[in-house]
């Protein structure tokens, strides 16, 4: 079993390469607050959305409307991978603050 | 209170359900309570193990690393329960009957229960992680007392706990004969939600193409953050905006799980033992 996953894991690697061309974005989360509120990115492209948290206290970084959750602990940051997405407006907010966490991405 | 409730009634009605479905799948096999031990026990250790290298699994494979090691847990637990309905659609006429037969038990040995060990551990590992994960954070945010969050999360347990008991106690009050199939095919739909949930984080990864996205959403039918949605979220995969590549691998997994099936050729019955 130890052994298996590394293995399984590797397996996936090829799939990873595209990852160095991806437009990045960076999202702060200061005081249970993301850091642009709004954030504007194409349509119909992925986007690597680097989302820092510069609180003591772990967030969760999630939207039912492009589907994406995430835990970041404090003091660190994770990488979400969105799009490509149809333009509109979507929504992210922060699980364990959501009275103060709360954005929207715009996609043109 | 309220959000360590929710987040242990979240996570142990998960568990429970494939629990459920577990033990129902297994009733009548001695012992077999002993190996589901083993299976919680190892997935409680693989949990804290999972969230003490949170991080460095997060930050591996640029970024994913959380996502590709959820993904490669769910498809190893796809892997067995395949592996295990197969296998007890080949011996299953053999152990129905001992099922059946009075005063007469299957010895858990009988059955592939290293592999139902396994996929409890798979499983709860998955779930404790979250929870460990769930509860630093909210333990660190929260102005509550800690004697406040842990009453919230015992009593989120527990209530997920009594389902999952009522759950249990209602599949075995279907007839014998008929329990074997259904927990059968509960055990094929657990997983395909399974493979489908894999699929969701192979395209979070970025692995995946989403292809149609979503391709439907039954939201206003039935949430997922209701009790019910929770629940055949679990059992069945149930999801409200569901990609189409979800839905491929869902089927997919289905077509491969029932043409395996449909090539095994059942074991003919033991003869009775001579007296």
């Amino acid at each position: 079993m130890k052994r298996l996953l590394p293995l399984a894991l590797a397996a996936f690697l090829p799939a990873v390469a595209f990852a160095d061309d991806v437009p990045t974005h960076t999202l702060t989360i200061k005081e249970h607050r993301f850091t642009p509120e709004t954030l504007e990115i194409p349509a119909d492209t992925k986007v690597k959305l680097i989302v820092k948290n510069e609180d003591a206290t772990p967030e969760e970084f999630e939207s039912h409307d492009f589907n994406r959750e995430k835990i970041i602990k404090g003091n660190s940051q994770a990488t979400i991978l969105v799009g490509p997405l149809k333009p509109g407006t979507y929504k992210f907010f922060g699980e364990f603050n959501p009275k103060t966490a709360q954005g929207v991405l715009t996609v043109k | 209170m309220l959000s360590s409730f929710i987040v242990l009634f979240r996570e142990v009605l998960e568990m429970a359900v494939i629990l459920t479905i577990i033990l129902a799948a297994t009733r009548g096999a001695r012992g077999r309570g002993r190996w589901v031990w083993i299976g919680i026990a190892g997935g409680v250790l693989g949990s804290a193990v999972v969230a003490a290298f949170a991080d460095t699994i997060s930050d591996a494979m640029e970024g994913v690393g959380q996502e590709y090691f959820n993904a490669a847990i769910l498809l190893v637990a796809v892997g067995m329960i395949g592996w295990t309905v197969v296998w007890m659609k080949s011996h299953g006429r053999h152990i129905a009957q001992k099922i059946r037969r009075v005063g007469e038990q299957v010895v858990a040995g009988e059955l592939p229960m290293a592999a139902i060990a396994t996929i409890v551990a798979l499983s709860m590992w998955r779930e404790g992680a979250e929870v460990v994960l769930f509860m630093t954070g909210i333990l660190s945010t929260s102005n509550e007392s800690i004697a406040a969050i842990i009453t919230g999360a015992v009593g989120g347990a527990a209530a997920a706990g009594a389902i999952g008991t009522l759950l249990y106690f209602g599949l075995i009050k279907l007839s014998t004969k008929y329990l074997f199939s259904v927990t059968s095919w509960l055990l094929v739909l657990l997983c395909c939600g399974m493979s489908a949930q894999a699929a969701g984080y192979l395209i979070a990864a970025g692995a995946l193409p989403e292809l149609i996205s979503p391709l439907w959403d039954t939201g206003w039918l039935l949430s997922e953050q209701s009790v019910m949605g929770k629940i055949l979220h679990s059992m069945l995969g149930y999801t409200e905006r569901p990609s189409g590549m979800q839905a491929v691998w869902y089927l997919g997994t289905l077509a491969i799980i029932l043409s395996l099936l449909n090539f095994t050729r059942q074991r003919p019955a033991a003869t009775p033992a001579a007296a």
